[in-house]
């Protein structure tokens, strides 16, 4: 359970920001998690509600847009979402690819800051 | 002064700090011509006992050195000392993973231009670990033939974050019906193209054409001569 660590960076990132803005208090965290991260959402969210507290997040939401895995398709040349992260393959033509365009992210976004 | 919330874009990667750290780390790597490789595996896959028959047959031709991260006990540091390379425990506490910061804090005061390999062996975990980049040259997934075929399909992430897969324990592959067959192809499955290993620390079988894998990803290295040598 590496979450809690993780919602930890998230918080004293933000915090941060805040407080280089006159320790405003922040209301919203929007971060993209992708479904490769290996970071699971609802350990993510409980832990986060954990690591607000005392802080200038405290009482925050933690916004997450999940992002799909998408490869490189080698035979179509092509962006391809794949149907399950247990199968990296092309959906349309069954090509096996190693290749992961998108799907490894843990970024923050964008902050609401409540002013 | 609006009561409505001010939105303002930052784009912040959560593990920004980790990733410089392991930057670092392998830039050193690189610069001193160590090859760095992690092991990951779920707890009880064959980790130490791999690392330890690997240190022994490697550390009479060359310089191998290893950092063993568990989470309370300094018995795996133990048992690979008795390969005679150095080793060093990283007690990770609560953590149940190995971060680049704990590397770095590691391999203080060892001199890494004296190495030709380093393994650096992470707690047994196939969640965690996934996330975190150590600066390693290679990732080693390790997957015993005790364990079942399917832990690929239900570590996915880990194993796609390796570079190599090890079966492990394969002197028990009939004792315990491995169907070696269906565990390539949900390896390959989650890891299309992924390079499989197959071995036993016990019996010896399959680390000749381990360490001949190594000395392909490090040509300055005669592995392949030592083992020849005990073997013949």
């Amino acid at each position: 359970m590496h979450e809690l660590s993780i919602a930890m960076s998230i918080v004293e990132m933000a915090q941060e920001e805040a407080e280089r803005r006159g320790s405003v208090p922040i209301q919203a965290v929007h971060m993209r998690l992708g479904q490769l991260s290996g970071v699971v959402k609802e350990a993510l969210l409980a832990s986060y509600e954990m690591a607000c507290e005392e802080t200038l997040l405290a009482g925050s939401t933690l916004l997450i847009e999940e992002i799909p895995v998408e490869v490189m398709c080698p035979h179509c040349r092509a962006p391809r979402m794949v149907r399950s992260i247990q199968w990296f393959c092309c959906p349309e033509c069954g090509a096996p690819t190693p290749d992961v365009l998108r799907g490894k992210e843990l970024e923050i976004v964008a902050l609401e800051f409540r002013e | 002064m609006s009561n409505e919330p001010r939105l303002v874009e930052v784009r912040k990667n959560i593990l920004k700090q980790n990733d410089v750290v392991a930057r670092s780390l392998r830039e050193r790597f690189r610069e001193a011509g160590v090859l760095a490789i992690s092991l990951v595996s779920s707890p009880g896959s064959g980790k130490t006992a791999f690392l330890e028959k690997a240190l022994t047959l490697l550390q009479p031709r060359c310089r191998v050195a290893a950092l063993v991260g568990d989470l309370a006990t300094e018995n795996d540091a133990a048992r690979l000392a008795r390969s005679r390379a150095p080793v060093k425990q990283i007690l990770t506490g609560t953590m149940c993973h190995l971060e680049a910061a704990m590397v770095q804090q590691a391999l203080e005061g060892w001199d890494l231009n004296s190495l030709d390999y380093l393994f650096i062996e992470n707690v047994g975990n196939l969640v965690c670990p996934a996330s975190y980049d150590l600066g390693e040259d290679l990732r080693f997934v390790l997957l015993s033939v005790t364990e079942g075929e399917d832990k690929p399909l239900k570590y996915p992430t880990i194993f796609n974050s390796a570079d190599v897969a090890i079966i492990t324990k394969c002197d028990l592959a009939a004792a315990v019906e491995f169907d070696e067959a269906l565990a390539r192809r949900n390896i390959q499955a989650v890891r299309p193209g992924m390079e499989i290993l197959k071995l036993s620390a016990k019996t010896g079988e399959g680390m000749p054409a381990f360490l001949q894998f190594l000395e392909s990803h490090n040509p300055h290295f005669r592995a392949t001569a030592a083992v020849t040598q005990q073997s013949s």
